[in-house]
């Protein structure tokens, strides 16, 4: 049983990819370790169960990657996803160290593998971990025990002691063997975002919010997020900035993961629940553009639009958890969507009247597209025509949000005056917003997790000595 | 919808799973699932033969109970992979002892071993019986050579007719032409995989046992036990060469090649089921179909006593228990290879089967 009446050298408030990393190199740096994990045991690691890979740089191919992804094309990446709301020393500071990680990441315990079926285009540039996410996250809590890292479960934090910017002590909700109140020499934060407190996220998205599915555990509330903010720690990134995904719309309110998400927009038309379109649905390939669409949902009445398309594409992308809802007429099938048939219908007609012919290839940026239509589309547009015709409803999938404590290279939190903390130190979701003003590419999620979670625990323990 | 309610649950999982993949490096059967866009019963029995129950897909799983989505794959194709066996069984009016199969086994098992004891004391004195037999031919006094044979020829016959009755109804469920010669590099594939279990380690790290820490100990003692088995049946396979090529009769001295053999291959067999054994009891019950497990004890249980009973026949051939020994070791014996069809032993056979199918596959769809 964990002594809890010790003053531990580092405390780690959270259990994801972050978490981990740091708890595993404050403790390979000689510091003690405790790491308090607010979920149970099968829900431990926040989304880093649902992640499965991650995107760091290389100078040349390896057995997992099919090709180099330079330091400089990582950066013109992240440039472009963010339209340049990044913090350039951190941004560059990151996709250098990532490089590195490759490695150190497998003498944690964790094993690469080809990216998977379905996501050929990320073969270059993403190490996919064998088994997925949480195996990942497996093998790194296997290393953390065997290193001796002490970690509690169901141990959620109420309150955080700070004082001028010094972390003291943290309270827990439910004590264990009497202790609640945790003494540290640091602490890392590395607790996630606020993607599943609703009410939160209705402070920036009114009553929306209530249409959001979230994509990652119910666990994921940013109350240490927010006792960081109201204690002096000084915030960074837009607070209505997300990383969401158009979903299935009868997924579960939480924690769906991956496997709700559609990759079937290209194929087809999305409309709103007015039957009427409402984005340029050929405007990139996925999955660059794959991100976009759950803010367009949000955006739409009722956050509610579905993917129509027909039989001639039904087998074009990956299969999916829930069936498609078909018609034999695009009336029946509106009908069985709850949406004006009539309005579906001459959407459906408008949109094929204004295809071009063209060469359809969904692996480029091909020539099919529409003329005169607003909005248009302007690749892959090809004529919805072929009965039967299906559609999936979606909603706004929510991964994680961007508000966060804004930290320097030493993964070490910035008071509002700009000072840095004494001790105090975050990594992961909740600092991602450093990183990522806007926007998101593939696996960026877990190298920001990695990266900042390795120093911040090799700072954190070397704080402790000095 | 399919014919039965473990498979509707087995395409129920296929289906989220061929919507996540991120099991595919796992083993073969997340490969072979994502060649497919929707699974008919001979597929869900393909996917259930082809799985070596290495667990790993359940731990990495962030569907797995408590989660909503309840994805248990391995428990779920552990089921299927029965229900399949019986399906199978030929002649079908023996389909049922796969689902009584511990009470079956024991009972054939007791009943040949007795038979055997009072065929000798029936057809013997005691005096033959008890006797001390050595030399050439020492075994036959109690049983004529002949005789041995033609009752076990009969009974490996009977087996080998049965288990390929069986895989054809099997080979004809999962969509394989009957009578189609599998390739041989398929063939050699599939030897290879599983003569190395190389879906059992659970994607690298080994297999998943009672709890989140994976160890390569169930490969290890499989390979005991596998090899032990095929050396015990070389012992006897070269003993028989000897007898009617050379003329030379058992028991043979401990230098001779069956003696080696056979005592090489029993040590296997009984380290092999001991630790199979111990790990099956210890093995997190989420991981497996629980009502196996009379049939899994009693075919461990059959190639212990296999062994042990031939090697008590090995050390004490020269004294007056050599007779008794001789029946309890062919009562054994006689049993294993009566029930082979319709037990834990099918697993190899179709999980063979299984892996040669997918070795196909692969090759029709470029990977070699």
């Amino acid at each position: 049983m964990v002594d809890l009446s010790r003053k531990f050298d580092v405390l780690v408030i959270g259990g994801g990819n972050a978490a981990l990393c740091a708890a595993i190199s404050a403790r390979r740096a000689g510091a003690s370790v405790l790491v308090l994990e607010g979920a149970p045991k099968f829900y431990r690691g926040g989304n880093t169960r649902h992640t499965r890979n991650m995107r760091c740089a290389h100078d040349a191919a390896t057995e997992i990657l099919t090709g180099p992804y330079t330091e400089q094309e990582f950066w013109d990446d992240l440039l472009r996803i963010t339209g340049g709301q990044t913090d350039e020393e951190l941004a560059r500071f990151m996709i250098a160290e990532s490089k590195d990680i490759l490695d150190w990441i497998v003498e944690q315990g964790v094993r690469w593998q080809p990216s998977l079926g379905g996501t050929l285009s990320l073969g270059r540039t993403n190490s996919f971990f064998l088994g997925g996410g949480r195996a990942m996250l497996n093998a790194l809590y296997l290393t953390a025990e065997k290193l001796g890292v002490e970690i509690l479960y169901d141990a959620e934090v109420t309150d955080l002691q700070i004082e001028d910017g010094m972390f003291l002590s943290a309270r827990l909700k439910q004590a264990v063997n009497g202790a609640s109140e945790i003494r540290a020499s640091a602490l890392v934060a590395a607790a996630g975002g606020f993607e599943a407190n609703i009410e939160w996220l209705k402070e920036y998205w009114g009553e929306a919010a209530d249409n959001f599915l979230i994509r990652g555990t119910p666990y994921n509330r940013g109350s240490i997020l927010k006792m960081l903010l109201a204690r002096g720690v000084q915030d960074v990134g837009d607070p209505t900035q997300c990383h969401a995904v158009a979903i299935d719309a009868r997924a579960p309110k939480f924690d769906g993961g991956i496997i709700t998400r559609h990759d079937s927009v290209v194929f087809g038309i999305v409309v709103n629940k007015h039957a009427q379109r409402f984005y340029d649905e050929g405007e990139d390939i996925w999955p660059k553009r794959y991100a976009i669409w759950g803010r367009l949902v949000a955006a739409q009445p009722d956050q509610i639009a579905y993917i129509v398309f027909d039989a001639s594409v039904r087998h074009s992308f990956m299969p999916t958890l829930f069936p498609p809802i078909e018609g034999a007429t695009i009336a029946e099938l509106a009908t069985k969507l709850t949406l004006d048939p009539a309005a579906l219908e001459k959407t459906i007609s408008e949109f094929n009247a204004a295809v071009r012919p063209g060469t359809f290839d969904h692996t480029i940026l091909d020539d099919c597209r529409t003329e005169g239509l607003s909005p248009p589309k302007t690749h892959w547009a090809r004529r919805i025509e072929t009965a039967p015709y299906y559609a999936y409803p979606v909603r706004p999938g929510i991964t994680f949000t961007y508000l966060g404590t804004r930290v320097n290279r030493e993964a070490r939190m910035l008071m509002k005056d700009g000072k840095p903390s004494a001790n105090m130190f975050a990594a992961g979701e909740i600092m991602a917003g450093n990183v990522l003003g806007k926007g998101y590419a593939a696996g960026i999620g877990m190298t920001i997790g990695s990266v900042f979670g390795r120093v911040a625990g090799r700072e954190a323990a070397r704080n402790v000595r000095n | 919808m399919h014919g039965t309610r473990i498979l509707d649950e087995a395409d129920r999982l296929m289906t989220v799973c061929n919507s996540c993949r991120y099991c595919e490096g796992l083993c073969a059967v997340f490969p072979a699932m994502e060649m497919r866009r929707s699974f008919s019963d001979g597929d869900l029995n393909y996917f259930a033969n082809l799985c070596h129950a290495c667990g790993a897909c359940y731990t990495d799983c962030q569907f797995s109970p408590p989660h909503e989505f309840n994805v248990n794959v391995p428990q779920t194709l552990a089921i299927a992979r029965a229900e399949s066996y019986a399906a199978y069984a030929w002649p079908r009016a023996f389909a049922g002892i796969f689902a009584r199969n511990g009470l079956v086994i024991s009972l054939i098992s007791a009943l040949s071993v007795a038979v055997f004891i009072l065929g000798f004391a029936a057809w013997h004195d005691r005096q033959i019986l008890f006797g001390v037999h050595t030399g050439p031919g020492a075994f036959y006094k109690l049983m004529p050579h002949n005789a041995m044979a033609a009752l076990f020829g009969a009974v490996f016959l009977y087996a080998i007719v049965a288990l390929i009755m069986g895989v054809r109804a099997f080979w004809r469920d999962i969509g394989e032409p009957v009578g189609m010669k599998a390739d041989a590099g398929s063939l050699w594939q599939a030897i290879r995989d599983a003569g190395e279990l190389r879906y059992l380690d659970g994607g690298g790290v080994g297999c998943f046992n009672e709890d989140d820490r994976p160890t390569d100990r169930r490969r290890l003692y499989h390979h005991f036990t596998f090899y032990g088995f095929l050396l015990c049946f070389a012992s006897t396979s070269v003993a028989t060469l000897y007898h009617y090529l050379l003329a030379r009769e058992a028991p043979y001295a401990w230098w001779d090649a069956p003696v080696v053999l056979g005592t090489f291959g029993g040590v296997g067999l009984l380290i092999g089921p001991i630790g199979l054994l111990a790990g099956k009891w210890k093995r997190d019950p989420v991981l497996v179909d629980q009502k196996q497990m009379g049939m899994d004890t009693a075919f461990i249980v059959m190639l212990f006593l296999t062994s042990l009973t031939g090697m008590a026949l090995l050390l004490l051939r020269a004294t007056s228990a050599m007779g008794p020994l001789l029946a309890l070791h062919l009562g054994v014996v006689f049993a294993l290879f009566l029930t082979m069809p319709y037990g834990k032993f099918v697993h190899g056979i179709y999980r063979f089967t299984a892996l040669v199918r997918y070795a196909r596959e692969r090759r029709a769809v470029g990977h070699v």
